[in-house]
């Protein structure tokens, strides 16, 4: 066993972007393809053996266990301590985190051709807060994790998006700073009344009722923002439209994720009676969400703007599980989260696909793609199909299990969240239709070329490994049951039901 | 306490190590004439450094009746005065040999100033006090008009000398209250006069005068009009010497004044403090937005950060203390990197002063735009930079001494600090370059990369050494 492997797999990134920003110093500067060349190399396969050692990680944890493994614990600065430690919960997402990454990396090979080692020392920054956030065990040194990872985001969108990426930049960087800088305001309060800063020794500490309904509501604004939630989801679809692609992937993927794994550490076990207190106010946002962003989904012209609203919608299934408050509920929102992630971040690679091609995302530019491209079509297909939550795919998996979990407790929250599902259909199909379908009318698309062995490359392990979660959900329950178990015991006798 | 004249002497040695030097580095001036200036810097450079260690290393004690305090508290302040000091010589020379206009006395005045920083930090009763300011401020007031021939330098020297003077005003017309209703002068004879006659309205109403005095040097609004002009029109290298040192030094004077001669009244100017501390913020972060020029910029985000110190102080606990030291050395590192970074950009000789002056800074000189977005970001509070633990620390603090409604309300100004300190990073990073920037001077490209570099992570080692040091010298106060 390798030691301190939570350590070694949140920053090998980061020795791999020094590795790049060395080579960029270091190697003669009139040499720049060679230079673009080597950090794309190096960044691969800084992200591949990351995969690696995650793969690692997941192999040797132990199902059983409920409590936090692979612990590390030093002392720090200001009472702080750096302390990691992954659970049934954190440590799926890090496979997810170090699963997309190298796809992120093989989607920008030939896509991005400005400042290319800039580009990939910000992904491989960004992969280490982002692992980091998954596996801090220490109030702050999550908030450093979680907080950090805004700057690298921030220059991905606004160096290499689109045409209108300064605005987009900036709105995501402020909503989502307003949000985190209440969160540290009620960290900052729990370490002051609770005498640490240790993670799981803050779920075992019990806040006076009333406090936590502020400290619920403190960290709620800085997870609903990342989630998004409706009505502070507005920041994400701007987001999306203008970062390059891998970067949507990886916000979509995984970024959109830290809202729920949030409200998975911290909402329900610290602040139990707030989150029955606010369960009520959770589930009309989240049917609002599901609903209300299906709708305008189906309005969209932009095929990126489309899927951002269809993420809003089905990350709505999301807090809807977690605050069903049991074990169906926590699961099937977890599933979502991990099967969004693989289906969301391959949507936007299919986006990806056509716009390196032609450089634009209107719907109404494409039609017919199917007779120039039958294998782009039938990945498309897929996913959108998955997105839909069609059984087979893992998208159904987390749909039902949401939706269960959440029957027992609310039965008309389910009963409009269903009619979301026939919304996503409505939509997903539509655009699938007037992309691919149809005649090929624009003479531009005459000359279009079918997915190359790159891409396939890329689309291969994301089929893969959405059609496993889809057959096979146990892989994931496995893992997570036992911490799944432990936390909705607890909280549900916290709130004494 | 009586002590023998050598260990006495040996006691206050930075101050007299500082003193003798500037004595000698101005006869040398006055027989060398400018061809002297490179000797007067290397020389000055030499005695800040002595005195650091001096500082560092010296026996600790009390002195002249309780007015000279040599303890951990000054020990660390004087440390870190004295190399913030010697990075200004060593800035101001490379930028007088630029601007063809070598004086000897620069060195001189940055010398006789940091005497009286140093001083300040130490002053253990009102007479001390008053002197060291005036001999800290008189000195700054020429460094700011050091440009004689610029107009905006002189005005900026004259409007700092006026307000400055007003505010000495002020300062001892409390130093007089206090002294004609507590008896004394000495900060130990006026705590024991408090704790036994009470806080009467006498000596409060001296204290708000004396806060407000000090609060002036330190910029903190209401008290900040001087701060965005001086910044705006001195020389780079004195508004990097200005927004630096002086600062800690009013900082660690304020500690001293009220924990050791007011502690008794903590709850009045506790109040004085946190209303000071959240006009400034709120100033320094309203105020920035609407700014053009890099310096006048920097003056409110200056501005900004006083009120975030003073916030530590207003706990009126050892840990806040503790943390107002860490965020104030944090904060003049990221400072001092920042206006080394503006030395050491121009545009066809000409400084850069505007912000839009930066644009496309990543093609020309991306180690630089490195440096600006790494100080930006810690100045900012971002995470894992340095000036995020500065700022978490001073937060916990007022957290644990139960201000958590002002440090939630300092937490959102932080967020709309953060708009321009974007704006910054946003015109380097993703607008285009108009013109080619000139080379760069390599001592400020030095300083800039040394300051940018501690801003990051890399050094959290150095953290907690600050950290550590900064408890100690909180602890010299005896708070609890």
């Amino acid at each position: 066993m390798l030691p301190n492997i939570l350590s070694v797999v949140t920053f090998l990134p980061l020795v791999g972007a020094l590795a790049v920003t060395l080579l960029r110093f270091l190697a003669r500067a009139d040499d720049k393809p060679a230079i673009d060349r080597n950090a794309k190399w190096i960044a691969l396969w800084t992200t591949l053996i990351t995969l690696a050692v995650s793969v690692v990680l997941v192999a040797q944890f132990d199902q059983s266990n409920p409590g936090f493994q692979f612990v590390e614990r030093y002392d720090w600065f200001a009472g702080a301590t750096y302390s990691m430690g992954v659970d049934g919960i954190s440590v799926l997402f890090v496979l997810l985190t170090a699963f997309l990454l190298p796809l992120c990396i093989v989607a920008s090979w030939s896509s991005i051709k400005e400042r290319v080692v800039e580009y990939m020392i910000a992904f491989l920054v960004l992969e280490t807060l982002v692992i980091g956030v998954f596996t801090a065990t220490d109030l702050f040194l999550f908030y450093i994790f979680f907080e950090g990872g805004l700057v690298p985001m921030f220059l991905i969108i606004g160096i290499w998006g689109g045409k209108n990426r300064v605005y987009a930049a900036y709105k995501f960087f402020l909503y989502t700073l307003l949000g985190s800088i209440l969160m540290l305001g009620a960290m900052l309060y729990m370490a002051a009344t609770a005498h640490t800063t240790s993670i799981p020794e803050l779920m075992k500490h019990h806040f006076d009722p009333e406090v936590q309904l502020f400290l619920w509501v403190a960290f709620t604004a800085s997870f609903a923002v990342k989630m998004p939630m409706w009505p502070v989801h507005t920041w994400l679809p701007d987001a999306h439209v203008e970062a390059p692609t891998a970067g949507s992937v990886i916000l979509a993927g995984i970024l959109l994720k830290l809202g729920g794994y949030g409200f998975l550490r911290f909402n329900l076990p610290m602040f139990p009676h707030a989150s029955e207190v606010f369960t009520p106010l959770i589930f009309t946002l989240s049917v609002i969400a599901i609903v209300y962003t299906s709708l305008v989904a189906f309005r969209q012209t932009d095929i990126k703007k489309l899927i951002a609203y269809s993420s809003v919608a089905h990350m709505g299934f999301v807090t809807m599980g977690i605050f069903a408050g049991n074990a169906i509920g926590v699961q099937g929102a977890i599933f979502q989260m991990l099967s969004h992630g693989v289906i969301s971040g391959a949507l936007f690679l299919c986006v990806g696909v056509v716009y390196d091609r032609m450089h634009t995302r209107e719907i109404a530019f494409y039609g017919g793609l199917v007779n120039r491209m039958p294998w782009y079509a039938a990945t498309f297909m897929l996913f959108t199909m998955a997105n839909v939550g069609l059984p087979g795919t893992s998208g159904f998996v987390g749909e039902i299990l949401t939706m269960t979990g959440t029957y027992s407790v609310s039965t008309w929250t389910v009963i409009v969240a269903a009619s979301g599902v026939i919304f996503s259909a409505v939509y997903a199909l539509t655009v699938y239709r007037r992309v691919v379908f149809g005649e090929m009318t624009n003479p531009k698309l005459m000359d279009i070329t079918d997915l190359d062995w790159r891409e396939v490359a890329i689309f291969a392990p994301l089929i893969v490994g959405t059609l496993a979660l889809g057959v096979y959900p146990k892989l994931v329950f496995a893992v997570t049951q036992a911490s799944v178990d432990a936390l909705v015991s607890t909280y549900s006798a916290a709130i004494g039901g | 306490m009586m002590t023998d004249l050598s260990s006495a002497l040996m006691i206050c040695l930075p101050e007299l190590i500082l003193a003798v030097g500037a004595m000698l580095v101005l006869m040398l001036g006055a027989f060398g004439g400018e061809r002297s200036t490179g000797a007067a810097t290397m020389f000055s450079g030499a005695a800040l450094i002595a005195g650091a260690f001096a500082a560092a290393l010296g026996p600790h004690g009390t002195l002249f009746a309780g007015a000279f305090h040599m303890d951990q508290l000054a020990a660390y302040s004087k440390v870190a005065i004295y190399v913030a000091s010697a990075f200004a010589v060593v800035m101001g020379y490379g930028w007088m040999n630029r601007s063809n206009e070598r004086k000897f006395e620069y060195p001189v005045l940055i010398l006789l100033a940091t005497l009286g920083m140093s001083m300040m930090v130490s002053a253990g009763d009102l007479i001390s006090l008053y002197i060291s300011i005036e001999l800290q401020s008189l000195a700054l007031y020429i460094l700011a008009a050091f440009q004689r021939d610029d107009a905006r330098a002189s005005e900026a020297g004259l409007k700092y000398f006026v307000l400055g003077a007003l505010s000495s005003g002020i300062l001892l017309y409390g130093i007089s209250l206090v002294y004609g209703f507590a008896g004394s002068m000495g900060f130990t004879q006026i705590a024991h006069a408090i704790a036994a006659g009470g806080a009467n309205h006498g000596v409060v109403f001296g204290l708000v005068f004396l806060i407000c005095g000090v609060a002036f040097k330190a910029s903190a609004a209401p008290f900040h009009m001087w701060t965005p002009d001086v910044y705006e029109g001195a020389p780079t290298p004195v508004v990097a010497f200005v927004a630096a040192a002086p600062k800690l030094a009013a900082m660690v004077l304020f500690v001293r004044t009220l924990s050791m001669g007011f502690f008794g009244a903590h709850e009045q100017w506790a109040q004085v403090l946190l209303v000071i501390a959240v006009i400034s913020f709120v100033v320094g972060a309203f105020g920035g937005l609407m700014q053009r020029d890099v310096k006048r910029l920097l003056a409110y985000s200056s501005i900004a950060n006083i009120g975030y110190a003073l916030l530590g102080i207003a706990a009126g606990t050892q840990l806040g203390v503790q943390a107002m030291l860490v965020f104030m050395v944090l904060y003049m590192i990221d400072v001092t990197g920042f206006f080394a970074c503006l030395l050491a950009l121009a545009r066809n000789g000409r400084p850069i002063t505007q912000i839009s002056d930066l644009s496309g800074l990543k093609g020309s000189k991306p180690g630089i735009a490195l440096a600006i977005t790494a100080l930006s970001l810690s100045v900012l509070g971002m995470p894992p930079f340095s000036g995020f633990w500065a700022k978490f620390y001073v937060f916990k603090s007022a957290f644990d001494a139960g201000l958590w409604q002002i440090a939630i309300a300092g937490l959102v100004a932080s967020v709309v600090a953060a708009f321009y300190y974007l704006r910054m990073i946003k015109i380097m990073w993703f607008d285009a370059s108009p013109a080619p920037v000139d080379g760069s001077p390599s001592e400020a490209r030095w300083i800039a990369f040394a300051c940018a570099l501690f801003s990051f992570p890399v050094v959290l080692i150095a953290l907690h050494f600050l950290d550590q040091s900064a408890g100690l010298a909180a602890a010299s106060l005896g708070l609890h």
